[in-house]
């Protein structure tokens, strides 16, 4: 069986599974299409939530991020998981006790303001919809790779796909569609990474792999890569190189983002009590560790890969010839993804050889003009491609590929219906109910949730087709607005009785602003190219990159809303009456009962 | 102890919980992970040392431990201040 037919049997399946849980799990009331009506289990709401949450850009980028930078890029691993722990200690118990179906509902309830609330939805629906654009794009490239259709169709028809789950099923779909994503995902993730890790240092195990021994040489795994990257002129892997103020910035923001992501803390409302929004953020945690903890694996022992089969007779020897690259099939995948334009070589030198180094290190130049290199010679290595391309590079069974391809759209997917549904209740409940017809019907209200996530669909397609060239940049823009706006809105909603309604409009707005000002002062205005007065190299504020200014726009949330508070008047005594029993687990069946 | 009282113990005892998680969720990652790597330098770990075993599997493995713990008190002081759900 061909390669394009297996892989049309992997992605054929687990659509046809997506869609029968769709037609399944159908929402039939508002409770059911925000909060799932409040019934599913903290297991599979921790395995919901990994899909949610893991991304194109955690299935896709993470391995590659940490493989060509090693050490310094462990930033993304504790940052994405860090930020679990300020969800379950200071916010989802919480959120789930006060028992309402969105995060800006909490803010505008709390804060007993209108105004708060719309900044809320502001900031989630801006934060959601740059996200998702990453997801659709990521849903075209995959297609594009594994089906062999244009981009256009094959994003269409990813965008088909959530729709017919997504506006049906509202949470209820999604959620269970969510956890069959999950399952996909993770063996897409962890079988190829196994076959690596045993093929490199015998060990089923990716993680102990990773620190276990590379038997081809019997010196530790990454002792050995230390090696052969500095030999070609590369800094060594395992070290520390970055500016330490900025990893530790860079790693915060990263956490108090994950923890203000709105379509992640909704997932936490649809469990039934208190305590299991404890346990289903622990259980979430482990699902995504199985993936967090095997990535740093697969990123270092593709990175030994790549570099071998570069030079296949050690970096002291000649490096691979044209004509093996051409025709031996262990080099297949660079044929493969050089279609793509995602990989690219050219013989500089015309020595009918392509040499891969470093060709900014002095001491490589030295050696360059010795043996006659023009420069490095693997010019192009898209970062993106390493985990799709990985069972490729180690020559694993066509199957292994088609579940990867599976895998990644998977991947994308659920992490677009969950955002999608975050934008759908944020306007159908927060703008429709809440604002322009508070009285509207149950009935007209779950309309209104589908018209809205049908509007949400076809405008991430819209933008999917046609991706803004700041793309790749407004992932750090949503992070930085959830760490910067949400995140310190809610946790002074629970943990402090003073912050009042002034306090809160004024802290969202200092962090919203100050963040976004300071990332459009270094990535442009409105990410327009050359209108950038600073770049991220030598930055405004010390170090400090825009990447990183979601911590300090945090800060600067806490500070401004703290001082404003006190010098205003003190929340009426049924708002510290709210706060007192939100932060009690007794009572969350009642509350919910309302709806 | 009144009503007013007994949240007020329980919730002072839910911040001191949350308050010795986060001093360790904040130690092994920024600490160990980054700031005090050289420290644990010296202490090997499979071709690398303890501060890059950290940053790249230690902490998350520390934060599942975290929550779970959190979970479990928390449940258990729930029933102590009689604020548990049936």
């Amino acid at each position: 069986m061909d390669q394009f037919t297996l892989n049309l049997i992997f992605v054929g399946a687990s659509f046809a599974l997506y869609i029968g849980i769709a037609i399944w799990a159908r929402a039939g009331s508002t409770s059911e299409f925000y909060a799932a009506g409040r019934g599913v289990h903290p297991v599979t709401n921790g395995m919901a939530t990994a899909a949610d949450w893991m991304s194109a850009a955690s299935f896709i980028s993470m391995a590659g991020l940490i493989a060509f930078v090693g050490y310094d890029n462990s930033t993304f691993l504790m940052g994405w998981t860090g930020g679990y722990v300020l969800l379950a200690l200071l916010l989802a118990p919480y959120l789930r006790k006060f028992g309402k179906f969105t995060v800006s509902e909490f803010i505008g309830d709390r804060f007993y303001s209108q105004t708060a609330r719309l900044v809320a939805v502001l900031c989630l629906i801006v934060a959601s919809l740059t996200y998702v654009i990453g997801q659709m794009t990521g849903v075209g490239v995959a297609f594009g790779r594994f089906l062999e259709v244009d981009n256009t169709t094959g994003l269409l028809i990813g965008a088909a796909v959530v729709f017919a789950y997504a506006v049906f099923g509202g949470m209820k779909g999604v959620t269970y569609t969510q956890v069959a994503q999950y399952v996909v995902l993770i063996l897409a993730y962890t079988i190829p990474a196994i076959f690596i890790s045993l093929q490199l240092t015998g060990n089923p195990v990716p993680p102990l792999g990773l620190f276990g021994e590379h038997q081809a040489s019997g010196e530790p795994l990454l002792a050995k890569l230390d090696q052969i990257v500095t030999e070609l002129g590369f800094k060594e892997y395992t070290m520390h190189h970055a500016d330490t103020v900025n990893m530790v910035l860079f790693t915060l923001s990263l956490m108090i983002g994950t923890a203000g992501l709105p379509h992640v803390i909704m997932r936490f409302f649809t469990v039934p009590k208190v305590s299991d929004a404890r346990w289903s953020a622990g259980w979430a945690l482990v699902f995504i560790a199985l993936l967090y903890l095997t990535a740093p694996a697969v990123g270092a022992m593709a990175r030994l890969n790549i570099t071998e089969q570069m030079w296949p007779n050690g970096t002291d020897n000649a490096a691979v010839s044209v004509e093996t690259i051409e025709n031996d099939e262990k080099y297949d995948w660079m044929q493969t993804w050089a279609k793509t334009g995602l990989l690219g070589w050219e013989d500089k030198n015309g020595d009918g050889l392509i040499q891969y180094y470093n060709d900014a290190s002095p001491a490589m130049q030295e050696r360059a003009a010795e043996e006659g290199w023009e420069g490095n010679e693997l010019t192009n290595f898209n970062r993106d491609i390493l985990v799709l391309a990985n069972p490729e590079i180690a020559n694993l069974p066509g199957w292994v590929i088609g579940l990867v391809a599976a895998g990644g759209l998977a991947a994308a997917l659920s992490t677009a219906a969950g955002l999608l549904l975050a934008i759908s209740s944020a306007v159908s409940h927060d703008l429709v109910k809440g604002a322009i017809n508070p009285r509207i019907s149950e009935r007209g209200e779950l309309l209104s949730a589908r018209v809205a996530m049908a509007v949400a669909i076809a405008v991430a397609t819209y933008l999917g087709l046609n991706p803004p060239g700041f793309a790749a940049q407004t992932v750090a823009l949503a992070f930085g607005l959830a760490a910067a706006s949400i995140f310190p809105a809610l946790m002074m909603g629970i943990f402090s009785t003073r912050i009042n309604n002034v306090g809160a409009v004024a802290g969202m707005l200092a962090g919203l602003l100050t963040t976004l000002i300071y990332i459009f002062l270094h990535k442009g205005w409105f990410f327009i190219p050359g209108t950038n007065s600073f770049d991220d190299s030598d930055p405004l504020f010390f170090t400090v990159k825009s990447t990183s200014f979601g911590a300090i726009g945090a800060m600067i949330n806490f500070a401004t809303a703290y001082a404003v508070a006190s010098m205003t008047k003190a929340p009426p005594k049924e708002i510290r009456d709210l706060v007192e029993s939100v932060r009690i687990p007794r009572g969350a069946g009642a509350a919910a009962a309302d709806h | 102890m009144s009503g007013k009282d007994s949240a007020m113990a329980y919730w002072k005892a839910n911040i001191r919980i949350i308050l010795i998680s986060l001093v360790i969720w904040a130690l092994v990652s920024f600490g160990f992970g980054i700031l005090l790597r050289p420290l644990l330098s010296g202490i090997a770990v499979g071709g690398s040392d303890l501060g890059f075993w950290f940053a790249q599997q230690g902490s998350i493995l520390v934060f599942l431990g975290l929550i779970f713990f959190y979970a479990w008190r928390m449940n258990r002081l729930d029933r102590e201040h009689g604020v548990d759900e049936e």
